[in-house]
């Protein structure tokens, strides 16, 4: 057992530490170092630098473009772009679509799509939670009819987070009422601009910002030949990527940020003659959220070391989903805490009332309620390891 | 990075499994925690004959030159039937201070035969007022009028200390009560003349010891290490102590959430076993996702009770013993409201781990003292 990073991982570190300072635009740099949020020209103007590095998909294998790194470098590498704060990219295609296709899409899929992925040329987005089909999503009812060499689309996709940036979208559509309601499902893609009948209406988040949308469909046409797997194995296709979207789901790195904002915070907040870092209570809070995170961290590099040996993520993932976004959570609480009054301004707050760092901070509290509820609740999650790891009765 | 065990520590794993499946289940240790010393001699050594005391011992000093990690291995096993034999305070604490700092005679008159399993050994550290401050000491070692020193003070929760054939004893031979200077250990034969011993039973059935010293005398030769320098020695003795309960509380831990989904599938109320009730569903999947940390805080402790680099060392101690005192306690708790009202009744085997981790939990620093230690030490002011 070795807990330690080898020379050339130290090395490694170092090296993608030192691109990123270079790489970065002096105005993201600028935006990174406040801790502001990023616009998505900002985002995908990243992508493109990473993907001129051949860095943009670290999780995908070489022969399609990936850069070839194991588990621990991709977990550096992820370690490296939150502690430089770079803009985080859209996970729909690098994290979520394209590790599917590249598991079960066809050869024309595979060559249609993954470089455009790859490249930033195309953007996706996410059309699985409808507004009756949520943590019961196989009761999806998205209808996907037969018409030629199409299907006919009808219904509303909910969630859908970003589709007011995206130019694909995948969506569980429902192509048969028979039998188990897992098995009618159907894994399908769908060009957004080009589509008639495919409408985005994005609505504004409690953060502050319009991260989700919602996605209408009103006989939308789309080619049959945009399955991915067989009609009828969309459930599959919908559980082999949720495993792919949970491994990074527990946002570690985002806590591990979080500790240093709130410890930063707390250094710059005079309290009487010393700083609220030097009091007491508050360094224990801070000092208790950093040792819980190093429990979590380790648990974080087992799974990932497990994964370098070819195991699937199994519902251990779901562990780390649960414990990594209460922490994160915890993480954003306490930095509005190390805030005192701040903590009462927005957005649009004069500057000198509340500095864009920590506004980006206020917001972000609000916004990561949802880490608790995407991809699967963690009360979905709870069923989860009930059902396939304890094998509890009636589960 | 690499978290698996080698070939020889799955065997270790095994072997540990067995014997304790064979020779040291739980009622074993129900009858013993009935009777004066708590542990058996014969037991102490056949665990000796296992190498098991030995294991973190280096080669040239005639052990088997393994890692903490082999010895955490080994404990976590142990704690899955309640084994008595006090191989924390022999091996881990004593046998650790002796093996670093010994001379060779020391290790040849001390530490040999406890390896060997034929004496027991403990580390007297703790005083009334001193809580987990490792600095407080009011006992003291005076130099004697030929060249040995002359011991007063008293030491209590000295873990095997009512059995022990030889007891490590820190002493101040320098400096005040709560200086880290004047800090020395002492090596004192249980049954030296002046030292009162009183048996003290926990409330885990286990057993340690207030030890009382009236001008006791020992030799120059007793002195382990320079006179003085102590304070490092304890604290990394203390650290493992503390890696140690992470690895018995882990094996505590998992018995205890073992048991306990055993028991949801196998105990029926409305017609139906209780185990099909989301709300204990989730009960028991929050305590496998505390069991996971807990996990991460035994391998964690493991690996850095062998570090020398001292801040690395604490940092991480203290998180993952903080993690056993936060993540083992609500296992614990949990599993006992679980099983409902039998799970308060002294027949069920689940309180005994219950108490036992409760235990360890106040050993080697508490929850509170951990989080201060580790707000203390210099890295966790930069946020760069």
């Amino acid at each position: 057992m070795e807990l330690s990073y080898s020379d050339d991982q130290i090395r490694f570190r170092e090296e993608v530490r030192s691109w990123i300072a270079e790489a970065m635009p002096a105005h993201i740099k600028s935006k990174a170092e406040n801790g502001q949020n990023f616009e998505q020209d900002e985002v995908m103007e990243w992508h493109k630098i990473l993907y001129a590095k051949g860095w943009v998909a670290p999780n995908w294998p070489e022969e399609v473009g990936g850069p070839g790194w194991d588990v621990t470098q991709r977990s550096i590498f992820q370690e490296e772009c939150v502690r430089a704060n770079t803009p985080g990219l859209s996970p729909f295609g690098l994290s979520m679509v394209g590790p599917l296709l590249i598991q079960y899409g066809s050869p024309e899929q595979k060559e249609r799509f993954l470089p455009k992925i790859l490249a930033g040329e195309e953007v996706w987005c996410q059309g699985y939670s409808e507004p009756n089909a949520g943590s019961d999503l196989a009761n999806l009812q998205l209808k996907a009819e037969k018409d030629g060499d199409d299907y006919i689309l009808n219904g509303q996709k909910t969630w859908t987070t970003y589709a007011q940036y995206a130019d694909w979208i995948f969506v569980l559509c429902r192509t048969s009422s028979d039998g188990k309601k897992q098995e009618g499902i159907t894994f399908l893609l769908a060009d957004i601009h080009n589509t008639p009948g495919i409408e985005v209406k994005p609505f504004l988040t409690t953060g502050g910002t319009y991260a989700f949308s919602e996605t209408w469909f009103k006989d939308a046409r789309v080619p049959q030949a945009n399955i991915v797997g067989p009609e009828g194995g969309g459930w599959t296709m919908a559980k082999a990527l949720l495993g792919h979207e949970r491994t990074g789901i527990g946002g570690i790195a985002d806590s591990a940020r979080g500790i240093k904002r709130a410890k930063s915070i707390a250094q710059q907040t005079p309290v009487g003659t010393a700083t609220l870092f030097d009091d007491a209570a508050f360094r224990n809070r801070i000092a208790r959220k950093e040792m819980r995170l190093r429990n979590i961290e380790i648990l974080n590099l087992r799974q990932l070391s497990a994964a370098q040996l070819g195991h699937a993520p199994g519902a251990e993932s779901s562990v780390l989903k649960i414990v990594g976004t209460e922490l994160q959570q915890e993480t954003d609480e306490l930095c509005m805490d190390a805030m005192g009054h701040n903590a009462l301004g927005w957005l649009d707050s004069p500057e000198e009332a509340m500095p864009p760092n920590q506004q980006s901070l206020a917001s972000q509290f609000n916004y990561n309620r949802a880490a608790t509820i995407y991809g699967g609740s963690n009360e979905i999650q709870k069923n989860i390891i009930a059902k396939q790891m304890l094998r509890m009765p009636g589960a | 990075m690499n978290f698996d065990l080698t070939e020889e520590q799955q065997m270790i794993v095994d072997q540990a499994a067995k014997f304790v499946a064979n020779e040291s289940p739980v009622e074993r240790f129900r009858k013993l925690r009935e009777t004066e010393q708590g542990w058996e001699p014969s037991m102490w050594a056949k665990m000796a004959e296992q190498g098991w005391l030995a294991i973190a011992v280096p080669e040239e000093q005639g052990g088997f030159g393994g890692t903490f990690l082999d010895m955490g291995i080994i404990l976590e096993q142990l704690g899955r039937g309640l084994v008595p034999e006090p191989i924390i305070a022999s091996a881990v604490l004593a046998g650790g201070i002796l093996s670093d700092n010994g001379t060779e005679a020391q290790r040849d008159a001390f530490l040999n035969p406890m390896i060997e399993g034929s004496t027991s050994l403990a580390f007297a550290y703790a005083e009334t007022q001193s809580r987990y401050a490792l600095s407080d000491c009011k006992t003291t070692a005076t130099k004697s009028s030929g060249d040995g020193y002359t011991i007063n003070g008293e030491k209590v929760w000295v873990l095997n200390g009512h059995a022990a054939d030889q007891i490590i004893v820190a002493a101040r031979t320098g400096g005040g009560q709560f200086d880290e200077e004047g800090l020395s250990l002492f090596i004192v034969d249980g049954d030296a003349p002046g030292l009162e011993r009183v048996r003290v039973n926990q409330m885990d059935g286990q057993r340690s010891a207030i030890l009382r010293f009236t001008d006791v005398a020992v030799g120059a030769d007793r002195l382990i290490g320079r006179e003085g320098e102590a304070r490092g020695i304890i604290e990394l003795a203390v650290d493992r102590g503390a890696a140690a309960a992470c690895a018995e509380g882990f094996g505590c831990a998992q018995e205890l959430f073992e048991r306990t989904v055993a028991y949801l599938k196998e105990r029926e109320q409305f017609g139906v076993p209780i185990g099909s009730f989301q709300a204990l569903q989730h009960k028991v999947v929050d305590m496998y996702a505390e069991l996971e940390l807990v996990r991460s805080a035994m391998i964690l402790s493991s690996v850095r009770a062998d570090v020398d680099d001292s801040e690395t060392r604490k940092a991480e101690i203290s998180a993952a013993k903080l993690q056993l005192t936060d993540s083992g306690w609500f296992i614990a708790e949990t599993a006992i409201q679980l099983f409902g009202g039998i799970g308060v009744t002294d027949e069920q085997d689940e309180g005994l781990f219950f108490k036992r981790l409760r235990c360890l939990q106040g050993l080697f620093g508490d929850g509170d003292w951990h989080v201060e230690r580790f707000q203390s030490l210099k890295g966790f002011d930069a946020v760069d």
